[in-house]
């Protein structure tokens, strides 16, 4: 296969939302052929640039699958099933890119508060931030104050988020701020929040840096932030 | 001709009668129509049945009356001689249904002729409190019925994807139409603007002629015609309690001679004529139904036919039809459940509103009967689109409701898909997801929502604190209308005008010629 032919294929399986071989696509009789894992895989034995793996295969296709959201022809399955692609494929390039000395767009540690065991919005969020070229730390559901705290530090992570979905849990967002203040660590990471009961007030009263509605609303917030 | 039809919606049937009360209600019904029998005001009718055995004597009235008492032989053997299958044909031969009494296979339409058409517009309106904030309201006019409006309602049922059948829903007032050319106008305006079945009563038994050969010309010939009904007449033989109408028994004998499926109704009200408990109720409708059907099976065996069943309950404070009560799916399932029995294809009802106009008590009567009705599995339920005012009025933005409704409810019903292969496809996902990092069902949603498996959210919500669902509905009404309409090509349109009298000119529209 051809260096440009195996990029467009991988391309061409992120917008199909294809992880693996054995995965369906949007399109009908996908199922058996290469797909975004296999086609990685290939193009680093075929001798292609990491980096043009990133920029021709992944990030392009990305591109074409957001066109395709807002559109309406793709729903927020297809999109999570296009940054699982992005997320399996960046899981097999990071050592090579790191080899060659380029850096992610930033670690961004993701946690459900002390207490809150709800973690569907959050995983949606971490893969989403994933397939957007993001160095995701999940810390998991129910983490312990302490525990949040001390990721930041030891991976000294650019972003924080941080979720919950239920009022008695949303007010553990705030002691963890007031950690991050007392440990000096809060000057060193942006902190986003999100779940159901919060919100843009509730954001600026505990002092976090951010609210996002949803995992879109954080890709947007966190450009900005990069900017 | 390709043998497709239209899918519908194949239900497990809801059965409200246990098999010893449809027994029961059997046995009352042949025990009605043998006494007291029924009164019947058309001689050839009574003589007909007399001539099967039927005891008849002419009773003293003011019109020409006859009593006939039937013995329970004769139903038994006339109904048994109605077919199980029946055809329904369309201009588009993919719309064509078929009806098998054996089948719970449900389609839906329209019906009535109702007087009122309601038009819906939105207004803006300004707050008394803040002069800055508006709302906008749905304000709604009364138009009389016209063939313009009638055309403009057929081609928007054609549009509406749940509609399975076109009824015409609304009555011509036109200055225009006489009793002589209505029948001629109200069918060219449904043929030519739905390619889907088009069902009517007759206004006037002379017309028959010219609205069969219409039809022919639409099919294609006599023997075309036959094969596929594009129309078939409704009936309403009977008036309640047990009299035989004298005008539409003739109907009856030109149409089955004519040998077009016919839907033989009878439409009782419940605690004015007919009783108001359920057991009374359905065994008068069946006995008035199963009279009805033998007179269609003595006339010619084999006819087609549609066992009919319109049962309404009486408001008691006014005496008028109340649809969207508790009584009105009781005796309509238990109808169904004696159609089936009777293994003859039931013509069914449901989705009037008693409502006025477009709005929550509207919704609810029409899912309370929509769905109650789909679950009986009836083929054939009409009065399903756009009624209002206990069919006193038809308002097109609430078809465009309604259709959205029954979409909903026949992706409520669909058959499971629970077998081996899918239980092993879900094991392996069910694996798969839980070896995954995030343990998310999401991406594997995919499948099943692009087969059109997983149901979409309700057209018409709107985002914010407020409900645009009408707001929504005429925006998307008018996409609808915007579209072309499915009129007959040219050629047809102008054999039809040469050889039918009494077509109003304002109809004359056709399909636009490809250059």
């Amino acid at each position: 296969m051809e260096k440009q032919e195996v990029l467009e294929k991988i391309a061409f399986n992120v917008i199909q939302g294809r992880v693996e071989a054995e995965d369906e696509g949007f399109d009908e009789g996908l199922e058996g052929r290469p797909a975004v894992t296999e086609l990685t895989e290939e193009a680093l034995t075929q001798g292609v640039e990491p980096k043009a793996i990133v920029s021709e295969g992944l990030t392009k296709a990305m591109d074409v699958v957001g066109e395709k959201f807002e559109e309406e022809e793709y729903l927020i399955p297809d999109m999570l099933a296009s940054a699982e692609c992005v997320g399996a494929a960046m899981d097999i390039l990071i050592p090579h890119l790191l080899k060659a000395g380029v850096e992610s767009k930033g670690k961004f540690i993701i946690s459900t508060v002390a207490g809150d065991l709800h973690d569907i919005g959050k995983n949606i969020v971490a893969i989403m931030l994933k397939g957007g070229g993001y160095e995701v730390i999940d810390l998991g559901a129910d983490v312990p104050t302490e525990r949040i705290v001390e990721a930041v530090r030891q991976h000294q992570a650019a972003f924080l988020g941080l979720s919950a979905l239920l009022t008695t849990t949303m007010r553990v967002m705030g002691e963890v701020i007031e950690k991050l203040k007392e440990e000096g660590l809060r000057n060193n990471v942006k902190v986003l929040i999100g779940g159901a009961p919060t919100s843009s007030e509730f954001a600026k009263e505990i002092g976090a840096d951010s609210y996002c509605r949803d995992a879109f609303e954080a890709i947007d917030v966190l450009k900005t932030m990069a900017a | 001709m390709s043998k497709s039809y239209r899918e519908g919606i194949l239900v497990k049937p809801y059965e409200r009668l246990n098999q010893d009360q449809v027994k029961w209600l059997h046995e009352a019904s042949l025990s009605i129509l043998a006494d007291p029998g029924i009164w019947c005001y058309n001689e050839r009718a009574a003589k007909l049945f007399k001539a099967h055995g039927a005891k008849i004597w002419e009773e003293e009235s003011g019109s020409p009356c006859w009593r006939v008492r039937f013995p329970a032989g004769l139903i038994k053997q006339a109904v048994a001689k109605a077919p199980a299958r029946v055809v329904l044909g369309a201009r588009n031969p993919e719309n064509r249904l078929l009806l098998d009494a054996e089948v719970p296979r449900v389609y839906f339409g329209s019906g009535s002729e109702a007087n009122i058409w309601i038009e819906t517009e939105m207004e803006d309106f300004v707050s008394v409190r803040q002069g800055d904030v508006t709302v906008r309201v749905p304000r709604f006019t009364e138009l009389r019925g016209n063939t313009a409006l009638l055309s403009r309602a057929a081609r928007l049922c054609d549009t509406l994807e749940h509609l399975d059948f076109f009824i015409r829903p609304l009555n011509i007032q036109d200055p225009e139409i006489t009793p002589e050319n209505h029948d001629v106008n109200k069918f060219f305006a449904s043929l030519n603007n739905t390619a889907k079945h088009v069902q009517a009563g007759l206004t006037k038994v002379e017309s028959l002629k010219g609205v069969v050969r219409m039809a022919e010309l639409i099919a294609g010939g006599s023997q075309a015609l036959r094969e596929n009904p594009v129309i078939s007449f409704i009936a309403c033989v009977f008036k309640s309690p047990l009299q035989i109408v004298d005008d539409t028994a003739e109907k009856v004998f030109a149409i089955v001679e004519a040998g077009l499926p016919l839907v033989i109704s009878s439409s009782p009200q419940g605690g004015s004529s007919a009783p108001i408990q359920e057991a009374g109720m359905v065994a008068q409708i069946n006995a008035e139904i199963l009279a009805g059907i033998t007179l269609t099976q003595l006339i010619r065996e084999g006819a087609p036919v549609l066992y009919g069943s319109v049962p309404v309950r009486a408001r008691l404070d006014d005496l008028h039809d109340l649809y969207g009560c508790p009584e009105f799916n009781q005796y309509n399932i238990d109808c169904v459940q004696l159609a089936r029995c009777y293994k003859i294809p039931c013509y069914s009802t449901a989705g009037v509103g008693d409502a006025k106009v477009p709005g929550m008590q509207a919704a609810f009567e029409k899912l309370f009967t929509h769905l109650y009705m789909t679950m009986s599995g009836a083929q054939y339920i009409h009065y399903a689109f756009g009624l209002l005012d206990r069919t006193n009025s038809f308002c097109p933005v609430q078809a465009v409701l309604d259709n959205e409704q029954i979409g909903k409810i026949k992706h409520c019903l669909r058959q499971p898909k629970v077998g081996p292969s899918v239980v092993e496809d879900m094991l392996k996902t069910v694996k798969k997801v839980m070896s995954s990092s995030y343990r998310l069902y999401a991406r594997h949603v995919r499948k099943a929502m692009h087969a059109g498996d997983v149901s979409r959210p309700y057209r018409f919500e709107a985002k914010g604190l407020e409900d645009k669902v009408l707001e929504k509905a005429l925006d998307y009404m008018a996409k609808l209308e915007a579209g072309q309409a499915p009129c007959l090509d040219p050629s047809t349109v102008d054999q039809i005008f040469k050889e039918t009298p009494g077509l109003l000119p304002g109809l004359r529209q056709s399909a636009k010629q490809d250059k």
